[in-house]
């Protein structure tokens, strides 16, 4: 009998155990006398969303690649060229629409390249996105002639505005955006047989394979889906910065990555949820707002992150030894 | 000609007896070794032969018994004692480093060392004489090891033996990825290592070779000691009759079926993983059993059939569709279905559901609009799971939780969920337990009553003979004959699978 109550216990744990996390973050600064105040406002939350939607709308796309085996960390040289290009087109005086449906389909493109070298030569995806980080960040320097591109204001600049202009919005609508795509994706993720062979992929090729499943051209996809992702966070960099910055976002893959990570993914493949990517960027979000808000350089930030990264994974790795 | 010593023997393992849980791997072996004497140790897979090695090298503790070196008591704690006591292994997979030298692999963890520093000199002196010894062309100091064949892989490791200063070396299934070049001067570096007075103690299936280099043979069965003497007082019918054993014919349930047209024939295929040419008819209802030895090509030939592997020339056809380029995904739309050997490794994606594993070759009658009807695919599952008595508690269940033979009828179940009309079985029954092994055989069976075409690749001989209508038996990736069951007898497979041919009755 108690071997069953130990079972649900933990069944339980492993369900709320990212949440747990997140609460836990929002505990520890609610009770620090210095921000509690400020920290627990309801401005203050939007805020954190905000702050949030970049990085996650990466990480959507970054849980598909994770789960499905693979890494990339070209995302947020992507981001980066992608903003530059709207901010480019718009200040070509190319319609906001268009230059945003040019900034995430080229997004996407970046994407495609990835996923068709990582099939097609007999390179691990940490290599190849190695190397599109320093190419798209290299091609976003160039395109920009190596400065900041300034851009008229348009409604494109009110994606990230924290008081948004219709005002029953409550939040900025790059917010929604991302909450509306999180839903999709989950549901796409664990409803959609696409979703299946994404995990079965990253679960064992090889039996993918076997199943007759067409693992490069799922890989492709998925690359290609996860640059799209990129290309709108591009769109959402330019819209909350007003320029395009070819030096925006530098190391923010590794924030991506993070946020999958800390949600339950596992760079092995075969594993990982939006859920759970979604916890993940906001604990690292309240962490670092939670830290400005105490003054604290940004340094702490820095380590704090990196210390959850790494108790996040023993966890999750314990969590399996167990089960096994 | 090396006297054999009147002195003690360099190696004697007395009533050695092994379990694993409730399998039984060895019941009291006795074993000796002489000086200076290739020792042949043979027995059908599973008969207890690495047991017995993994328990002299110490990588294992046998239950009971006593092992002597030159009547000195042994009992290793681990293998590096049995390599300090002078006792070395070569695997058949190769234990090199690929990127390091001939000279570094040799030395790896051998370095000599003198207050914290490495005597290069030394080293040096005592590598080249075991490159002396064993003379081969390709290998010199600082040959990188891996732009080394196999063979000469296989040369540094012996080498790295001697460096060891082995004077018991174990060689398993040396040959089997050998050209015969190769072998020829393995053969010549046994003999030198013979003069030497290295004992060694051969283990191969290539009986024909055996009966070559070895001086003495020993014969396992089921984990028993059955026979040893001198090779040249014995023929290799009497060995095969060693190894085979006279068994007694297992009951395998008989389903009544009729055999129809080809459904899949085989044309010159030659993949690229193949060994060679393979020319093959397969017909509705008939149960094809695929006799061998390990690595004699069959399961590369499932794999180029079924389009893992690419085909290189030839071709296949299946119905009156012929192929030249094949794809998983364009094979089971044809009907066909790989069960794979590797069960954990390939056959199943072990942290996926049962479900998942069940019907990933085919979502369609669960998919509309892309997205799965779960709680269809849930019943249709749980179905399955009922009808063949898979034990398990919920569709969703993750399949590394079931055991050995359920997760097999998961796979299996798998081939069936996707309605396949060509089922390629490789190894279905292997390390699973009795009962699903007999419910295995009926649904072949069965699935033979519903004219679908099965090739059942099996190196367990009693259940190839029967299950099977017809068996044909493999040598070195050569289809050598087919011949209906009734027409073939243990000790006949056997031979042909080992020798390449059928041997005349003298």
């Amino acid at each position: 009998m108690a071997m069953k109550g130990k079972k649900r216990l933990q069944v339980l744990i492993n369900w709320l155990g990212p949440f747990l996390g997140l609460i836990l973050v929002i505990l520890i600064f609610s009770s620090l006398p210095e921000v509690q105040d400020r920290f627990l406002r309801l401005s203050n939350f939007k805020s954190v969303a905000t702050q949030s939607v970049i990085v996650a709308l990466g990480a959507l796309g970054m849980t598909f690649i994770i789960i499905g085996g693979g890494i990339d960390l070209s995302a947020a040289s992507n981001i980066a060229l992608s903003s530059v290009v709207v901010a480019y087109a718009i200040n070509g005086g190319i319609p906001p629409l268009i230059a945003i449906l040019i900034g995430i389909f080229l997004g996407g493109f970046v994407g495609f390249i990835n996923g068709s070298l990582i099939t097609s030569l007999r390179v691990v995806p940490f290599i190849i996105t190695l190397g599109m980080m320093g190419i798209a960040r290299g091609v976003a320097k160039w395109i920009a002639g190596n400065q900041k591109i300034d851009a008229p204001l348009t409604w494109v600049n009110e994606l990230m505005a924290k008081s948004p202009r219709p005002s029953w919005l409550l939040m900025a609508p790059g917010v929604w955006l991302m909450i509306v795509l999180a839903l999709a994706m989950a549901i796409i993720l664990r409803r959609t047989v696409f979703g299946r062979h994404v995990f079965a992929i990253g679960s064992n090729e090889a039996t993918a394979r076997l199943c007759g499943i067409r693992t490069k051209r799922t890989k492709i996809i998925i690359y290609s889906l996860a640059g799209l992702f990129c290309g709108l966070s591009g769109v959402m960099e330019f819209s909350r910065l007003t320029v395009g910055d070819p030096t925006v976002a530098v190391g923010l893959e590794l924030d991506i990555i993070a946020a999958v990570v800390i949600g339950g993914g596992s760079l092995n493949g075969g594993e990982g949820s939006i859920l759970g990517t979604m916890i993940g960027v906001f604990i690292m979000a309240f962490l670092r707002n939670g830290c400005t808000m105490m003054g604290w350089p940004n340094y702490i930030q820095e380590i704090i992150i990196g210390a959850i990264i790494v108790a996040a994974v023993s966890l999750d790795q314990f969590r399996h030894r167990r089960e096994a | 000609m090396v006297e054999s010593q009147v002195l003690a023997p360099p190696l004697r393992m007395k009533n050695i007896s092994k379990s694993f849980g409730a399998t039984c791997a060895l019941d009291s072996v006795n074993f000796a070794l002489q000086k200076g004497e290739v020792h042949a140790l043979l027995g059908e897979n599973g008969a207890g032969k690495s047991t017995l090695v993994k328990i002299l090298s110490g990588a294992i503790k046998p239950d009971s018994g006593s092992m002597f070196l030159e009547d000195s008591p042994y009992a290793p704690s681990d293998p590096l004692e049995g390599k300090k006591k002078g006792i070395s292994m070569i695997y058949q997979e190769l234990n090199l480093a690929p990127h390091l030298t001939v000279e570094e692999n040799i030395l790896l963890g051998n370095e000599i060392q003198s207050l914290g520093f490495v005597r290069r000199r030394e080293m040096s002196r005592k590598v080249r004489r075991a490159l002396e010894v064993v003379n081969h062309p390709e290998i010199s100091l600082d040959t990188p090891v891996r732009k080394l064949s196999v063979g000469a892989k296989q040369v540094v490791e012996i080498a790295r033996a001697l460096v060891d200063e082995a004077k018991i070396l174990v060689m398993d299934e040396p040959t089997s990825s050998l050209s015969l070049e190769d072998i020829h001067r393995l053969f010549q570096i046994i003999k030198s290592l013979k003069a030497q007075g290295v004992s060694i103690i051969y283990i191969s299936h290539f009986l024909e070779e055996v009966r070559e280099v070895a001086d003495a043979y020993t014969v396992l069965r089921d984990g028993k000691k059955i026979d040893s003497g001198k090779m040249e007082n014995t023929s290799l019918e009497e060995l095969i009759q060693m190894m085979v054993g006279q068994r007694l014919v297992e009951m395998f349930p008989r389903v009544e079926h009729k055999i129809g047209e080809v459904l899949l024939s085989l044309n010159h295929l030659k993949g690229k993983k193949m060994q060679a040419e393979v020319d093959l008819n397969l017909h509705r209802g008939e149960i094809l059993g695929v006799a061998g030895l390990i690595g004699a090509g069959r399961t590369e030939m499932l794999r180029t059939a079924f389009g893992l592997d690419s085909i290189e020339r030839g071709s296949l056809k299946i119905g009156s569709v012929s192929f030249i380029k094949g794809y998983p995904w364009r094979m089971i739309d044809q009907g066909m279905g790989l069960l794979s050997e590797d069960r954990q490794g390939e056959g199943l994606a072990l942290a996926r559901t049962i479900a998942d594993n069940m019907t990933l070759s085919d979502f369609s009658p669960y998919c509309r609009f892309g997205f799965l009807q779960i709680k269809k695919q849930n019943r249709a599952v749980s179905d399955f799971i009922q009808r063949m008595k898979i034990k398990a508690q919920s569709p969703i269940q993750p399949v590394l939780s079931l055991s050995g033979g359920n997760q097999q009828k998961v796979a299996l179940a798998r081939l069936l969920h996707q309605e396949a009309d060509i089922l390629l079985l490789d190894e279905p029954t292997r390390g699973i337990d009795v009962v699903s092994k007999s419910q295995i055989y009926e649904w072949i069976g069965e699935l033979a009553r519903q004219r679908k075409a099965i090739l059942f690749v099996s190196s367990y001989i009693p259940e190839l003979a029967g299950v099977c209508d017809n068996i044909a038996v493999f040598h070195r990736g050569n289809l050598v004959e087919i011949r209906p069951a009734s027409e073939w007898d243990a000790q006949s497979i056997m031979t042909v699978a080992t020798v390449g041919r059928a041997i005349e009755n003298a």
